[in-house]
């Protein structure tokens, strides 16, 4: 197996250097030299990139592996008789390893590499839901889930007639327990549940969410999209029996996504889609299918998008994820202050545990004319729905303005923020 | 204020943003049709009365939107009276050249009509907002022709 490997300039200390050592500074001015895109003006400022929600910037390393796999090793995988194919697919089956190792799954053929993590949803809802689910039967969601995690489930129920049941969202934009518990009955199959919300930033309780489930008897699916970028995330500790995540919002590229699931689980689940590389043996009379992961990866996967990704967790987890996350949290509350001080401005979704993300709404303004005052300041936010139709609808708002930060971001992109919300304020009043 | 800005935020256009003109549901009207743009949310209801020589008498709209899809649906419902399906297409055609940087023939326009969609073609250094400055017109032509709903996505 080989493993990749992350070059960079800048010497990282993981994790466990800091366990009986000072907290060191985290370097986010090194760190943020490893993105190339963030160098550059826009409008003539410097780029202050607050849209990590939406996507996230490519460190240089992730680039670099994707062109050296293109360069050096490429070829098609699991056709080994010759050499390049062999070493593509010993590079592609070792990123494997690399995912199960960062959310700690117990063995590496729980890890399923999709097209990101709608593909994933769809996966579990098409596959484990038609043959598992039938018409009455309950799938438990809430009122804060992407639409990723809203239209496989109402697909399903066309085709199926099962009942979604939508767990409410209180003002501040928490999910609270009993409101979960209250949605629960014996006919419930599913709890699929957002890990953080895209729009409000709210971190849910998932592993009581996940135990609740399973002591009512049902199973559940994490959508980690806006978790894994940004905190530890360990699928054992939560118990959760899928967790799916997209590679690009992980600092990888796009087109790759991840279905983490139990091996016990997986292995009853049917092929999603049939072709190339899932089936044992085809003949005119009847296939046989490969086992999970493969059964689920019809056709040539996404290859050098998988050297990506897993380079893209290298990097992350040599910075190590904790210490992201504590960035974050400042970045998190250092916005909070200074937003909250400008008076005709409203935060969205204020829930005690947050993530990365701020939402916010100002009087005067609409949320796309914000939008665009600020990428003429060289700042990039997210403007609108965010996906989560049905939220906006629930709290009674036609769309948001959406700030939201990763590893890179700094206190002078949130005050060039700041600045730039004066602006709207100079236009709109 | 930069300069650019102020090209797409001019004075005309903030002030139908925030003070729209005709900003009602009149129960005259004989035809009506929602706009929505779904990528921002804007979502307008427009009301139009059509008397029998085809002649726009009145127009009128509700909803809400960003500043240029609310200033657009604002002025668009100054300029229809007393215009035909007709007029009001060849309006729209000039309005949509103008905001798409495209040669616009103004033959046959009013000057007060031409200078509306003068200020609202800012938008055309700005691709993503030419969808919030045509809603209410292809909400228009939706009505005009019958047609409930319209999206712009």
């Amino acid at each position: 197996m080989t493993k990749i490997e992350v070059t960079s300039p800048v010497c990282y200390a993981p994790d466990e250097l800091f366990a009986c050592s000072a907290p060191q500074r985290f370097a986010v001015e090194q760190y943020r030299k490893d993105f190339p895109t963030l160098s550059q003006q826009v409008h003539g400022h410097p780029v202050a990139y607050l849209d990590t929600g939406a996507s996230a910037q490519k460190p240089r390393m992730v680039i670099e592996a994707m062109t050296r796999f293109m360069e050096n090793d490429y070829a098609n995988i699991h056709r080994g008789v010759h050499e390049l194919s062999q070493r593509a697919t010993d590079k592609y089956e070792a990123v494997r390893g690399t995912v199960q190792r960062f959310i700690n799954a117990e063995h590496e053929d729980e890890i399923v590499f999709t097209h990101g993590a709608t593909d994933s949803i769809n996966l579990v809802a098409q596959s484990w839901g038609r043959k598992f689910l039938k018409a009455g039967d309950e799938i438990v969601i809430t009122a804060l889930e992407h639409h990723a995690n809203i239209v496989p489930w109402q697909m399903l129920r066309e085709q199926l007639g099962i009942v979604l049941r939508i767990v409410p969202v209180t003002p501040e934009g928490e999910v609270r327990l009993e409101d979960v518990k209250a949605a629960l009955s014996p006919k419930t199959k599913l709890v699929a549940f957002a890990h953080v919300s895209n729009v409000l930033g709210t971190i849910l309780p998932a592993a009581e969410i996940v135990a609740l489930a399973h002591a009512a008897g049902a199973l559940t699916l994490i959508d980690g999209c806006q978790a894994v970028a940004h905190m530890p995330v360990d699928v054992r500790a939560l118990d959760t029996d899928f967790y799916v995540f997209s590679g690009h919002k992980l600092y990888g590229p796009t087109g790759i996504g991840i279905l983490y699931g139990k091996r016990d689980i997986l292995a009853k689940m049917p092929p999603y889609q049939g072709g190339g590389d899932m089936i044992a043996s085809v003949t005119f009379a009847e296939t046989t299918y490969k086992e999970p992961p493969h059964r689920f990866e019809a056709g040539t996967p996404p290859i050098t998008e998988v050297i990506g990704l897993g380079a893209a967790i290298e990097y992350l987890s040599v910075i190590g994820m904790a210490r992201i996350a504590r960035h974050e949290d400042e970045m998190l509350a250092y916005a909070t202050e200074k937003l909250s001080r400008i008076n005709s401005l409203r935060i969205i979704g204020v829930a005690k545990k947050k993530s990365g993300i701020v939402s916010f709404v100002m009087e005067n303004a609409h949320p796309h004319d914000i939008g665009t005052i600020l990428d003429r300041c060289g700042v990039a936010i997210r403007a609108g729905h965010h996906c989560a139709q049905p939220l906006m609808e629930h709290l009674e708002l036609g769309a948001t303005a959406r700030a939201s930060f990763g590893l890179y971001t700094t206190r002078e992109d949130i005050d060039a923020l700041v600045a730039a919300l004066e602006k709207v304020r100079e236009i709109f009043g | 204020m930069s300069d650019d800005l102020r090209e797409l935020y001019q004075d005309l256009i903030l002030d139908h943003g925030k003070r729209p003109r005709n900003f009602r549901a009149p129960a005259t009207a004989n035809r009506e049709a929602l706009g929505h743009n779904p990528l921002c949310g804007d979502r307008l209801n427009l009301y139009v009365t059509v008397d029998d020589k085809g002649v726009i008498q009145d127009a009128a709209f509700q909803g809400s939107g960003c500043a240029i899809s609310v200033a657009s649906a604002s002025m668009m419902t100054e300029m229809l009276r007393g215009k035909t399906a007709e007029e009001a297409a060849h309006l729209f055609d000039y309005l949509h050249n103008s905001c798409t940087g495209k040669p616009a023939d103004a033959a046959g326009l009013d000057e007060d009509a031409i200078d509306r969609i003068k200020a609202l073609a800012g938008v055309r250094d700005y691709p993503i907002r030419v969808k919030c400055a045509t809603l209410a017109w292809h909400t228009l032509q939706a009505a005009l022709k019958n047609e409930k709903k319209v999206s712009t996505e």
